[in-house]
């Protein structure tokens, strides 16, 4: 079956030429040509970032490409909108999904084009075609069903039968078999092998190299946004995908350190919650920097989140200096001396609406106050000097951060938590969405931090930064501890992603 | 600049309005009036002899009289011996020309009030006496919504509104909302009256009345700070919560009085809502005290800060070891509290307790809350903006009704009001993200 597709290469379904989509402060894609046939299969691979989400998000029309072209069966297309998507035949399946889980299969299935009889929906009718659309993917379940009774599986599904029933000839899926079990995985992959043979085109994004393997005829790697390899899947070995993927030199973009580690600042045991973290355990001493590295999803952040006491823990133990710890939120975990740079910025690290030095005081009101009265001088005076040694540009201490870089706003969550001086700092994506110059100063802190006998941990998606600065890699695997590395000199990144991704040779 | 028109944009309205109704209450006003009869009488004194001749005529009419006896008393202040008051019909006034010309000595000038001023008797007298001055005072222009006594009625009406606000703000603040402060305050106003009853009735005096107060206020606020742990607890809505504990503590107030009022209080109920201290109305001073307060804690406390930043970001201020939970049951605690004086006050002012007093009040306090720039997405807004909120209602209210505004109108209009502040609000969002 495979390679297949080079007999219909005549008639390119999806051809994307020259693509180019510039963001603020990052080109996220540059110059990406894609072609898609009729009863093909490509997957689509990259690390975190490389660009893939945003090339697939112009094919439903949630983006525009600033340069380059879209033909659908040899013509330009602009795709504007969802609806433009449709018109076009193509149908995205995100990994968030579309569907309202408070009403029924059959109601999702219908959303927008509802079937009308003398002005009223004509449930019958919707059930009728919708038991259809679900047969033809093999799905038995009750269209009466509310959608959020379904399982993740379940959903994917119906959202593939929602794809097929507006006649959709290129389907795009991200990432489909991340929140699937084994056999369920199974079960998609007989799917989109009947809808290749129906004549669909499909772009699978995944991280699994063995997905690719098995399902995809063609592949294309994106890197910081540009194409660096595509070939046919059957001709290339897995090594030379990997090298693909990463192969990034490393260059001199971590500055150096003497690593002098003392005693042991933090120690988890036997950590636990749901199934996102799993019987976690390690240590961090003071003066190491550790990475922890592993996919999206693999429950690094749901692990630190517990050591700083953001989530409460089903079961473990958190050391802190030798000490038990049992801290039920994340005000006893500062008292206790743990602070988390979190990934998501804005979400949970600012409070967007506010000044700097008001979100640069609030975990620290308690040195800047007096019996409750504010003393905002000192305040001042002290986030003036922190934004000095950070250089942060800033106009003023009252500048609000939603005007601020996203470089900057990080400085200011560092501001603040280092003002706190805190012996264990859990760094959670540090450098995302940052431009290199600000990383480097980042990086240094880090090493400053060490240097003053601090225990850091970093979690980051990004395998060059993981091996440029910590001494220790830990890598997670759905929600367990799999691996640990001493980083050496030798360490390639290979051996961290060869960890975080083969699940079938821990199997 | 065009940041602190957005930021301060309120107080131009408010200003806007006072200007506006200032001028459209303006009336002709003063030709009998007692201010003119002091000014007028004063120039006189400046420009004449003491033993000069004066004749000082009012009308028989209430106000004209009134001139008149000012006049002549201003002037005989002055030691003016020989002023002769005139009040009555122009045959009056004629009859005492003619004793003055039978006596050898006619007046050198008369001071007449306004409406005297257009007898004709006066020109006839002038053909006797060439030299003869009349005097009558100008007609002034006076607004009458700037008058004293309109301005107190302008605070009046809004003083418990605007007390309950300043917990309204607080709750806002944090991204909540209280539905049950009108509800708290009929109950504040039917516990403390009972309480007063209770103890001693119409003969208590004002320590009663004191402790009738306390035991209402920290009532409602036990009241509003058991929502606040429902709200911060176990997650429910502020919106339901509120809205439940609205309906229990209207439905206890009529309980508690079997549905009447209560009126036998004792008489120094009144002092708070209707006495005044220094000669400033103490509801002007529980105004000026509380907003101070508030305003010195919301910007000046660790803990006003906490309620700034719990409803910017709440994760983000959790995860920065911000008490969110002790800092949700705090506003809706102060915001029981508020309502709690809020009836107390309103109680003072009416003299009695009723179990159907503040109905609607929640909606006329997020109103003020909302029209004084506080985002009901929380985490930005200011306590004197409230204040100012409050009075751009009140003052739009009494402007209507000097105008004569049907009630119906009225509600139009204040409706039309809180939409252009709500959009007031997303203009200034937006600008803040654009700068």
């Amino acid at each position: 079956m495979r390679g297949d597709g080079k007999t219909k290469d005549l008639i390119p379904l999806l051809e994307m030429r020259g693509i180019q989509k510039r963001f603020p402060g990052v080109l996220a894609l540059d110059g990406v040509d894609l072609s898609l046939c009729s009863g093909e299969v490509i997957a689509l691979l990259g690390e975190n970032g490389a660009g893939k989400s945003t090339l697939i998000k112009m094919l439903g029309g949630a983006h525009q490409p600033d340069a380059g072209e879209i033909r659908i069966d040899g013509k330009v297309v602009e795709i504007h909108s969802a609806a433009a998507a449709r018109r076009n035949g193509i149908a995205v399946i995100y990994q968030e999904f579309n569907l309202v889980p408070g009403l029924t299969v059959a109601e999702n299935l219908f959303l927008g084009r509802e079937t009308t009889r003398f002005g009223l929906v004509d449930h019958r009718a919707e059930r009728k075609l919708a038991i259809e659309w679900l047969q033809r993917i093999g799905l038995d379940i009750d269209p009466d069903r509310p959608c959020g009774d379904l399982t993740v599986a379940q959903q994917q599904a119906v959202e593939i039968a929602k794809a097929l029933s507006f006649d959709a000839r290129i389907l795009v899926m991200d990432e489909p078999s991340a929140v699937l079990t084994e056999q369920e995985v199974e079960r998609l992959f007989e799917v989109v092998r009947d809808l290749r043979s129906s004549g669909i085109g499909i772009i699978y994004i995944s991280h699994r190299l063995d997905e690719v393997d098995a399902l995809a005829d063609r592949l294309l790697v994106l890197r910081d946004g540009c194409p660096v390899g595509e070939g046919i899947v059957s001709e290339t070995t897995r090594n030379e995908l990997i090298e693909m993927m990463v192969g990034r030199p490393l260059e001199d973009e971590f500055p150096a350190r003497d690593v002098e580690t003392g005693k042991e600042r933090l120690r988890v045991d036997g950590l636990n919650r749901g199934r996102s973290v799993r019987d976690v355990s390690f240590s961090v001493k003071a003066g190491e920097i550790v990475g922890f590295s592993g996919l999206v999803g693999a429950g690094r952040t749901e692990t630190m989140r517990l050591i700083a006491g953001a989530d409460r823990r089903d079961s473990g133990e958190i050391w802190i200096d030798g000490e038990l710890i049992d801290y039920r939120s994340p005000r006893d975990a500062i008292a206790a001396g743990v602070c988390l740079l979190s990934e998501d910025r804005k979400g949970e690290g600012l409070v967007l609406g506010h000044s700097a030095s008001d979100n640069f005081g609030l975990p620290n009101l308690r040195r800047f106050s007096r019996a409750g009265w504010l003393d905002e001088a000192s305040e001042r005076a002290e986030f003036n000097r922190y934004a000095k040694q950070l250089a942060l540009r800033i106009s003023g201490p009252e500048q609000t951060v939603r005007e601020l870089s996203g470089g900057n706003q990080q400085k200011v969550v560092l501001a603040k938590w280092l003002a706190r001086n805190a012996n264990v700092i859990l760094f959670d994506e540090p450098t995302r969405g940052i431009d290199v110059g600000a990383k480097f100063e980042i990086y240094q802190l880090m090493n400053q931090l060490a240097a003053e006998g601090k225990a850091i941990i970093m979690v980051s998606s990004e395998l060059p930064e993981i091996l440029g600065m910590s001494d220790r890699i830990l890598v997670m695997r759905e929600g367990c501890l799999v691996g640990e590395i001493e980083n050496t000199p030798e360490t390639t990144q290979e051996d961290v992603l060869e960890l975080a991704m083969n699940q079938n040779a821990a199997a | 600049m065009k940041k602190y028109l957005i930021n301060y944009g309120m107080v131009l309205v408010l200003i806007a309005l006072c200007a506006l109704f200032s001028l459209l209450t303006l009336k002709r006003e003063g030709a009998t009036s007692a201010a003119a009869a002091g000014r007028l009488a004063g120039e006189i004194a400046a420009q004449y002899e003491p033993t000069d001749l004066i004749f000082v005529v009012g009308a028989g009419k209430k106000d004209s009289e009134t001139f008149a006896n000012l006049a002549s008393e201003f002037l005989e202040d002055a030691s003016f011996s020989r002023v002769e008051k005139v009040v009555g019909s122009p045959r009056d006034l004629r009859q005492a020309w003619d004793s003055a010309k039978a006596g050898d000595t006619l007046p050198k000038v008369i001071i007449v009030s306004g409406d005297v001023g257009k007898w004709t008797v006066l020109r006839s007298l002038r053909q006797d006496a060439v030299d003869l001055e009349i005097v009558m005072p100008r007609e002034r222009l006076v607004s009458d919504f700037l008058k004293r006594t309109n301005l107190l009625a302008v605070v009046d009406r809004i003083v418990v509104i605007a007390v309950i606000a300043i917990g309204m703000t607080l709750v806002i603040l944090t991204g909540g909302i209280d539905l049950s402060v009108g509800s708290l305050l009929a109950l504040s106003a039917v516990i403390a009256t009972l309480v007063m009853k209770a103890m001693g009735g119409l003969e208590a005096g004002w320590e009663v009345v004191l402790s009738g107060f306390v035991i209402a206020t920290l009532c409602c606020g036990l009241i509003g700070g058991v929502g606040g742990f429902l709200v911060a607890q176990f997650r429910v809505a502020p919106f339901i919560t509120t809205l439940a504990i609205m309906m229990i503590t209207r439905g206890a107030a009529f309980m508690l009085t079997g549905g009447f009022s209560i009126y036998q209080v004792p008489e120094s109920l009144t002092w708070l809502g209707q006495g005044t201290s220094f000669g400033v109305p103490n509801t002007v001073i529980v105004l000026i005290v509380l907003y101070t307060t508030a305003h010195i804690f919301m910007s000046h406390t660790r803990f006003g800060r906490y309620i700034y930043a719990v409803g910017g970001n709440e994760e983000a201020a959790r995860l920065s070891g911000v008490p969110v939970k002790a800092v949700v049951i705090f506003v809706y605690l102060v915001g029981g509290l508020c309502a709690g004086f809020g009836g107390c006050i309103q109680a003072s002012q009416l003299n009695s307790g009723a179990p159907n007093l503040g109905t609607m009040f929640e909606l006329y306090v997020i109103a003020a809350v909302v029209v004084g720039g506080t985002s009901l997405s929380g985490g930005s807004g200011k306590i004197v903006g409230t204040l100012i909120g409050a009075f751009i209602i009140s003052v739009i209210q009494n402007g209507m009704n000097l105008l004569g505004f049907g009630s119906y109108l009225q509600q139009v209009v204040l409706g039309a009001v809180i939409l252009f502040a709500v959009l007031l609000d997303k203009a200034r969002q937006r600008g803040s993200v654009k700068t």
